[in-house]
């Protein structure tokens, strides 16, 4: 490949990067903020074409979320409450200008420790669907990324979905709390997604949280989401958590906030993001 | 432009729809459409402020949806529709922006008419909340959004832009004379219009603070043979500049050692593609670090090293104000506060980064630039270039927001020198992360105080030492530290001060000039003081600067005897209702929800109008032409502002015709005097001084043709002039007078230079002719387990002595809370690591809370029908109400800003601690 390509199809996006490395383009939100005041350089596979990628749909026991679904996308989409967090963040990432290029594959595959997308999915038991000339391969998402700006992804592999299991249980809610140092177009300081699935007696039997910007990858608390199983849905389930369960989390100094800032405040936005969740019918 | 002649690599004939045009273009399919639209098609209405997503300048619609241009492949739009700004019909939405002053100075707003065409596309009534989501991605920097959210809201209602009848236009809220161009996409800014077939410039900067030695150039002039020159210091005729004669500290180009990271060492001159592919790293620049100074303690330290050889103790200057015995009236105090306060490296953030271009006319060099100043640039070219100054001529261009960081050179004498040499044109446009590296910042300060009252509250004595970080070289430093001084202690009765400034050099980027010249910064300290002694007196806020504000007749620190524009009193009596219902509000919210708490706070200011004691006159001529034009010759630049609007109206006004009668050449430094700088909010009180003195003459000189008395009335319609007197008409008809060199047949002049004294040893002196008042109240929450902090609703009442045009006043007074917000809450620069728009962060439209501006107008006689300036004075009292405000709130005094969420937090935890 030369310059620039923008296939129509799957399988000639896929030939191409199995011919040569190549930066794949979606959305661009990434790709040209990393190169201000010069050209991309290097090979440039633009996927926006691949009529394949599009798309949001309900495949039975799984949601299928293609590669060129779009934050737009994402907030529009008839989805259930378990959604609720990743519309949520979705309606928060940039303008509607960055929203409507955006895409969520996209954000996962750039990994930045601050993309808003990944403890998202991660509360979403969210798998990246990774193909190539060679076949399809599934990840989750947690296994997916791998370091800051760093993933499993193999050079000649498209991430062309993310499939998001059904939950087992009769209701599931999801929700999302974003921290940053102004009201909007703002990286997260620390970002919460929290997934609960609910009994009809209304007992929590699964629960899943994610943070953010609190670690160089994001991470789930194992121990908090042990500690909520078999709690009531009431706004009491903030409570549950504890400083004892952010044990995962390695927050660090920056320009954006200390590291203890960063633990303080994510257990507080842990604990008002479950509050939320009682909210829900 | 791209050269005409040079091939494009990888170029591709791409075919899409602009503005229902059929098109199609010959560029690599990876350029960015914003790049494609601007420079291949010239469609320059789509504007780049960033290159990278954060502050939507670029915002077209692709079929029909709003996106970045600067973050779409060429590639992508084969087959698709494009709209651009200059593809919207002028319209309501249009009418709405020219009616409420929505566009300052402009370069947001084609960004902001693409988004909210397509907001209005779905919702053609949208809420207030609706306007801040769509419209959210674009970031303005002068007008704190409420005229945008207000235009968009009144789109399609009453036009109340008519013009108003003669002898009316003071006062009235006549539409910007530059309005409509800013709104079509056709206003030029400094990137806009660069000829065809100009060579570009592009500068080599430090990583860092070193020395450096520059290696053999012949290899990268042989992998770049588009690459025509490259200039080193040795290439400029007189290495220096500097905003002071006497203290050109500052190399255009570095010789040898970079005091800072982002300063100059190489400028590359060539075709705009080549210079595109040379990457920083294979320019044979080998770099040595050196022992830099960082922070205030670093460079006062006593063994420090100096930033300057010739400068001990890294001392830029000293400036202070002496009256009464400060040391003695301590002791007569009933209450004492003191404190120290830090306060931040502040980037100016216009959405126009530096552009401009230059050619060779002759033996004369013209510069094209967005600028504040033509004049100091055109001086202080010349004095690069070792040119005479009429041999540089200086057109400003539409410049796409100041706020003082357009006052230095950046620009100017690199590409002036490179087409001197090169006898083509040369253009440079910065990007973002360069412009904020290389450019000045806000000076970050450490202000000691102390205020001291007695049991009334009435304040006896009080001490400021301010210091404050000057960076690499002096720039506007002394500026600074000049005036200070002088506004150290608050509008406030006091007669025992004591004030110092101090400005000191260390390894990081000029601090220049900044909306305030280092008041902002003082003003945060002396209001904390004063409410201390509030809280320990047990007198309301509000009721304590009463009690002190300054006042007709009184004598301010440096001995000066105010006369009768002295509106604080009047300032604060206007927020009183408010004051009072906001603290009743406060305490009903607090006791209901524990989560956030409500505080209401206050903020005070005085700021001289004009330079500090030196003249700063203005010059500004008229001129009537044969076809009854009346033009006036304005060198005062308008950034945004709205000044030439202004001055319209004033000449308007003086003469007795219709505002839209006054056509304008603005700036040009052939075709127009030096009406100084556009800075320290001078422009409206001297320049619209002159350009009354200037109708004046005229009307004089007009009235004296037909010998008709001072009281006559004229009336101007096309070639014919009629002056009634008393009973008489007198027609003169224009078509027979003669005409001078400009085509005049009459003209009028008009200089004033407010009148000043220089401050003696002690600071005492007239350093101002005139000062405008203001005080602020802000109510905020505070969410006390995250240390955010959401200001609700601002108040601000401000003494303009007259406001000409109110709806231009209150857009100052937005912009400057706008930016207040942001020195309180959430900017700070830190070289290397914030250099661009989203890791330094300004406020958006959903940072702003509720404004209400109320205009107090206690008349200066001197200034033009009264008025005073309000550019600086808006942003002053901002940040100490909202500083107050997080206190009453908390009980946390903020000594550092900005209050960023994690410093609030380990303030407020410290004080939980503190309380057990
Ligand atoms: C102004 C602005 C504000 C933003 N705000 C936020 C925010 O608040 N929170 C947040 O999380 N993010 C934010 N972002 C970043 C966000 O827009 C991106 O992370 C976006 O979601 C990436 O999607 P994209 O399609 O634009 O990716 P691109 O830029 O096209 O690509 C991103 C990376 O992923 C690779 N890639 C993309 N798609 C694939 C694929 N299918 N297979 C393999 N590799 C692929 C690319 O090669 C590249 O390395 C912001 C960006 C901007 C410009
Ligand atoms: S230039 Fe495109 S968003 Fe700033
Ligand atoms: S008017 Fe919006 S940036 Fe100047």
């Amino acid at each position: 490949m030369v310059g620039y390509a923008r296939p129509t199809k799957l399988s000639e996006a896929l030939a191409a990067l199995d011919r040569a490395t190549a930066t794949v383009i979606a959305g661009g939100t990434d790709v040209y903020p990393a190169h201000v005041g010069r050209a991309v350089p290097g090979d440039l596979l633009d996927i926006s074409a691949v009529a394949e990628l599009r798309g949001i749909a309900d495949r039975g026991d799984h949601w299928r979320v293609g590669a060129l679904a779009t934050w737009t996308d994402l907030s529009r989409a008839p989805l259930p409450a378990l959604f609720d967090g990743l519309k949520c963040a979705a309606s928060a990432i940039g303008g509607i200008q960055i929203q409507n290029a955006g895409t969520l594959c996209g954000n996962l595959c750039n990994a930045s420790p601050a993309a808003d997308g990944i403890p998202a999915m991660m509360s979403l038991d969210g798998r990246v669907e990774l193909s190539s000339v060679g076949g399809i391969e599934t990840l989750p998402v947690g296994q997916f990324v791998t370091g800051n700006r760093r993933t499993a992804r193999r050079p000649n592999q498209l991430m062309t979905a993310i499939l998001i299991p059904k939950p087992a249980a009769p209701r599931a809610y999801g929700a999302f709390t974003k921290l940053g140092a102004r009201a909007s177009l703002v990286i997260s300081i620390v970002m919460v997604a929290a997934v609960i699935e609910v009994s009809l007696a209304g007992v929590v039997v699964a629960a899943r949280v994610a943070v953010g910007a609190c670690s160089p990858l994001a991470c789930r608390l194992p121990a908090l989401e042990a500690a909520l199983v078999g709690e009531p849905l009431t706004s009491a389930l903030g409570g549950i958590a504890q400083d004892s369960h952010l044990g995962p989390l390695a927050p660090i100094d920056d320009a954006r906030a200390s590291a203890a800032y960063r633990r303080d405040a994510a257990l507080t936005v842990i604990r008002r993001t479950l509050e939320s969740l009682a909210a829900n019918p | 432009m791209n050269d005409a002649t040079a091939p494009i690599a990888g170029a591709e004939a791409i075919a899409f729809t602009v503005n229902g045009r059929p098109i199609t273009v010959a560029a690599a399919p990876a350029k960015r459409l914003a790049a494609a639209l601007r420079d291949d098609l010239g469609l320059t209405g789509t504007k780049v402020g960033c290159d990278a997503g954060d502050c939507g300048a670029c915002t077209v619609l692709i079929d029909g949806a709003q996106f970045c241009s600067c973050l779409v492949p060429l590639g992508r739009i084969a087959g698709s529709e494009v709209t651009t700004v200059e593809g919207l019909e002028f319209g309501p939405l249009q009418a709405a922006f020219h009616r409420h002053g929505a566009a300052q100075c402009g370069i947001c707003a084609p960004g902001l008419l693409i988004a909210a065409t397509d907001l209005l596309r779905h919702t053609p009534a949208p809420t207030e909340q609706e306007v801040a989501d769509a419209l959210g991605g674009v970031l303005c920097r002068c007008t704190g959004y409420r005229k945008i959210v207000d235009a968009v809201l009144d789109v399609g209602g009453d036009d109340g832009g008519k013009v108003p009848s003669s002898g009316a236009a003071v006062g009235a809220r006549t539409v910007k004379v530059d309005g409509i161009a800013k709104l079509t996409g056709e206003a030029r800014f400094g990137a806009d219009a660069v000829p065809t077939g100009a060579l570009w410039l592009k500068a080599v900067r430090a990583p860092y603070p070193a020395r450096f030695t520059v290696g053999e150039l012949g290899p990268l002039r042989a992998a770049h043979p588009g690459l025509v020159r490259v200039l080193a210091a040795a290439d400029l005729p007189c290495n220096a500049f500097g905003i002071y004669p006497e203290l050109r500290d500052q190399p255009v180009l570095a010789d040898g050692l970079a005091r800072y990271r982002g300063e100059a060492v190489l400028a590359l001159v060539g075709d705009r593609d080549s210079l595109a592919l040379v990457d920083a790293g294979s320019v044979p620049v080998s770099y040595e670090p050196i022992q830099a100074v960082h922070g205030l303690d670093a460079a006062m330290a006593k063994d420090a090293p100096r930033v300057q050889a010739d400068k001990p103790g890294n001392l830029l200057v000293e400036g202070g104000v002496v009256s009464g015995d400060a040391d003695r009236a301590w002791a007569d105090c009933a209450a004492l506060a003191e404190g120290v306060f830090e306060t931040s490296a502040v980037e100016h953030a216009y959405i126009e980064p530096e552009a401009g271009w230059a050619r060779r006319t002759g033996d004369r060099i013209e510069i094209h630039v967005s600028t504040q100043t033509p004049y100091m640039d055109r001086d202080e070219t010349a004095h690069v270039l070792g040119l005479a100054p009429d041999q540089v001529r200086i057109v400003p261009t539409t410049c796409g927001g100041g706020f003082g960081g357009k006052l230095d050179l950046l620009v100017q004498p690199l590409i002036a020198r490179a087409a001197w040499l090169e006898g083509r044109p040369v253009a440079w446009v910065l990007d973002r992360p360069e412009s904020m590296a290389a450019s000045t910042k806000r000076h970050a300060a450490r202000i000691t105080a102390r205020i001291g009252a007695d049991d009334e509250g009435r304040l006896r004595a009080a001490s400021v030492d301010a210091v404050f970080d000057t960076g690499a070289y002096a720039s506007w430093g002394p500026t600074v530290a000049g005036r200070v001084p002088i506004h150290g202690c608050g509008p406030y009765r006091l007669a025992n001060v004591r004030a110092r400034g101090r400005a000191y050099f260390t390894n990081t980027a000029p601090a220049g000039a900044f909306r305030g010249f280092g008041v902002p910064q003082t003003a945060i300290a002396h209001e904390a003081l004063i409410d201390d002694l509030a809280a320990s007196l047990n007198i309301d806020r509000l009721e304590i600067r009463s009690r002190n504000a300054l006042r007709p007749g009184d004598r301010t620190a440096t001995g000066q005897v105010l006369g009768d524009s002295v509106g604080l009193a009047a300032c604060l009596e206007a927020l009183l209702p408010d004051w009072h219902a906001a603290l009743a509000e406060a305490e009903a919210f607090n006791a209901a929800d524990p989560r956030s708490r409500r505080g209401v706070g206050i903020g005070c200011m005085w700021y001289g109008i004009g330079n500090t004691a030196p003249s700063n006159p203005s010059t500004m001529r008229l001129a009537l032409s044969r076809d009854g034009t009346l033009t006036l010759y304005n060198g005062a630049v308008d950034i945004g502002q709205g000044s030439s609007t202004v001055l319209a109206q004033v000449v308007a006004d003086t003469l007795g015709v219709p505002v839209d009668r006054v056509r304008m050449v603005v700036g040009d430094t052939d075709r127009t005097d030096d009406a100084g700088k556009t800075s320290a909010s001078r422009q409206t009180f001297i320049s619209g001084r002159a350009a009354q003195l200037a109708g004046e003459d005229l009307t004089q000189r007009i009235l004296r043709l037909v010998n008709a008395g001072a009281d006559a009335s004229l009336d101007l319609d096309g070639p014919s002039l009629t002056v009634t007197d008393g009973g008489a008409r007198h027609r003169i008809d224009l078509t027979a007078l003669p005409e001078d060199a400009d085509g005049a047949v009459l003209a009028g002049a008009g200089r004033f230079d407010p009148p000043t004294t220089p401050l003696d040893a002690d600071g005492q002196g007239t350093p101002y002719a005139t000062y405008a008042f203001a005080a602020q109240m802000a109510v905020v929450d505070v969410d006390l387990a995250l240390g955010m902090t959401r200001p609700v609703y601002i108040h601000a009442a401000h003494d303009v002595g007259r406001a000409i045009n109110p709806t231009l006043t209150e857009g100052q007074i937005h912009g400057g809370i706008a930016q207040g917000l942001g020195l309180a809450l959430m900017e700070e620069y830190l070289p290397g690591r914030t250099e661009n728009l989203h890791d330094y962060l300004i406020p958006t439209f959903c940072d702003m809370p509720g404004i209400t501006v109320t205009l107090i107008e206690q008349a200066e006689p001197l200034g033009p029908f009264g008025a005073k300036g309000v550019g600086e004075p808006a942003l002053i009292p901002t940040a100490p109400a909202i500083l107050g405000a997080i206190r009453h709130a908390t009980g946390v005094r903020v000594t550092r800003v900005p209050a960023l969420p994690h410093r609030l937090r380990a303030a407020i935890r410290d004080m939980e601690r503190a309380n057990g």
